[in-house]
């Protein structure tokens, strides 16, 4: 499904301030996995993120993915087959836009862009259904601009239209960091549930440890832009938040000294 | 004042309609500080003199005129997507290349009169003939230009135009080009933005050279005074409301210079109306100076 080979990433190449943000690492992913990804802050986890979906191209390494190579990419065609969520709530929606529009543009993905209509009264319905299931009320709002909504609605809505379109790949990016501990449980709950999605992969940034533990079927520690530690079977399962905050500061102290 | 100063106001600001349309869509809808527009607009002045005064067809000449209007502002899009200039900078690159480009159509003439050739104002009088006939053709065009344009940004393309402006993060992951969208965006912006121009030429019978100058202020001035008089509920309501707004302006100049102002200080009152407008915030926290700034010198480039 996803495949990482040695991928390099350099910000500030030649100057004083280079930084090798990630260094040579390797990762594998089938469909149907569920990947939850900590590291402290600078360890490279949004720099992997951002390289995998092309707003950052790579200096070395391939990317593939369902065995195509798409290192080269541009970022928006490769959007096609990658659903993706920010930390802030405010960059998954157009704002100024109503709910069910920000959903058409979402469902659209792959489609070409022509002088139909937006938005017809069958996709409403579509769109109505599905909402419902979210449980928060939005499909009674469709037609309110997303402004409107707060970070929590917002971010449900904004995971809602990253998997509509059914991709192959989902990014999320510490998505429940800005939310409030009601909320951001809400959105882990809708998170697990999508990612159950046929032959969906998904990888998730997280900084809350027993959300990496409690969710999905494997974790991996990066630091200093590698992956350091790889859970998953049975020695994940043993795992404590505890032992995993250890193993995390040893980690850090490392790079530390 | 006169009834037929304020007739000839309305006709004037119905034309203007459709600038203040083109410029509501880059400023509003795309987000972006297009400078372009006082140059496109006599872009279109001249093509649709020029065609007119040929002997060609009137109509043609609008669409030639909507058409270099859509090559200006292509022109602007590209030179901020492609070669990272800023939007600002490369409308302003535009506007001033324009002008060369401008006297090059019209033959070199910074003036072009077209007296005796026939356009759509005198083939409409004939048709219709009473002292109404060009206000009734300006609502007819701008009734369908509206029309035409409501129904685009309600399209797939359109939805994609308006999130561009919105966030673009947010339209790049959902698999869209959002430069492609900058360029159709600012493209069909100065095309409507040349249209008026080419109707203008006709209206009066002469392309200046020199009338691009304040152009972009005054359609900004009709969107402020437009959305801030007759409100921004819906879309067709903005829609209509920027149009009225142009019209509003129009007549609001006439008073003033029927009060006595100089025609000289136009300029000036059109200025310290936008001013006004941008500093109190009419134009949404977007467009306060702090904000283009920021703007102007971030990701935009």
């Amino acid at each position: 499904m996803l495949k990482i080979e040695g991928i390099r990433k350099i910000f500030g190449k030649g100057t004083i301030n280079e930084k090798l943000a990630i260094d040579d690492l390797n990762l594998t992913a089938e469909a149907g996995d569920f990947i939850t990804i900590i590291g402290s802050n600078g360890a490279g986890k949004s720099t992997l993120m951002n390289c995998i979906s092309g707003v950052y191209g790579v200096d070395a390494g391939k990317i593939l993915l369902d065995g195509k190579d798409i290192t080269r990419q541009a970022e928006y065609k490769r959007s096609k087959y990658i659903g993706r969520v920010f930390q802030d709530p405010l960059k998954g929606t157009a704002f100024d836009m109503t709910i069910e529009e920000n959903l058409a543009i979402a469902s659209g993905k792959g489609k070409s862009l022509g002088l139909q209509l937006g938005l017809t009264r069958k996709e409403r319905e579509f769109f109505r259904e599905r909402l419902a299931l979210l449980d928060m009320g939005l499909e009674n709002r469709m037609k309110q601009k997303s402004k409107l909504l707060s970070g929590g609605q917002r971010q449900a809505l904004t995971l809602f239209m990253a998997v509509i379109s059914g991709p192959k790949l989902l990014l999320l990016d510490e998505h429940t960091a800005a939310l409030d501990p009601g909320a951001a449980k809400k959105v882990l709950a809708l998170t697990d549930e999508f990612s159950k999605s046929s032959g969906l992969c998904t990888l998730m940034i997280t900084h809350n440890m027993k959300a990496a533990l409690g969710h999905g079927n494997r974790t991996i520690l990066m630091n200093d832009g590698q992956i350091v530690m790889d859970l998953f079977g049975e020695e994940r399962k043993n795992m404590t938040v505890d032992r995993l905050v250890a193993q995390f500061e040893i980690e850090n102290d490392r790079m530390l000294l | 004042m006169t009834i037929d100063a304020i007739l000839g106001s309305v006709e004037l600001g119905l034309i203007y309609s459709i600038l203040a349309l083109g410029v509501f869509l880059s400023f509003r809808t795309l987000n972006t500080p297009d400078l372009t527009v006082d140059g496109s607009i006599v872009t279109g002045m001249a093509a649709s003199a020029m065609v007119c005064s040929a002997g060609g067809n009137p109509c043609l000449a609008l669409l030639a005129a909507f058409l270099v209007g859509c090559l200006a502002g292509s022109v602007t899009a590209l030179l901020n997507t492609k070669l990272g200039i800023q939007p600002l900078l490369a409308g302003i690159l535009v506007m001033l290349g324009s002008y060369s480009v401008n006297l090059r159509i019209m033959g070199g003439k910074s003036n072009i009169a077209i007296i005796k050739a026939d356009t759509v104002y005198k083939s409409f009088q004939e048709a219709v003939p009473t002292e109404y006939s060009s206000l009734i053709l300006g609502l007819i065009i701008l009734i369908a230009v509206t029309a035409a344009f409501y129904y685009f940004l309600r399209t797939r393309l359109g939805f994609a135009l308006r999130a561009t402006g919105d966030n673009e993060d947010m339209v790049r992951a959902s698999g869209i080009n959002s430069n492609a969208m900058r360029l159709i965006g600012l493209a069909l912006s100065n095309g409507m933005v040349g249209f008026a121009g080419g109707l203008l030429a006709q209206y009066q019978s002469v392309a200046d050279a020199g009338m691009g100058v304040g152009m972009v202020v005054i359609g900004l001035a009709s969107v402020i005074i437009g959305e801030a008089v007759f409100g921004t509920r819906s879309l067709l309501r903005r829609l209509i409301a920027v149009s009225l707004g142009a019209i509003l302006y129009r007549i609001v100049i006439a008073f003033a210079f029927n009060l006595g102002m100089p025609s000289t200080d136009l300029k000036l009152v059109s200025a310290v109306i936008v001013t006004i407008a941008l500093s109190t915030g009419m134009m949404g926290e977007k467009f306060s100076l702090p904000a283009l700034i920021r703007k102007g010198g971030g990701k935009n480039a």
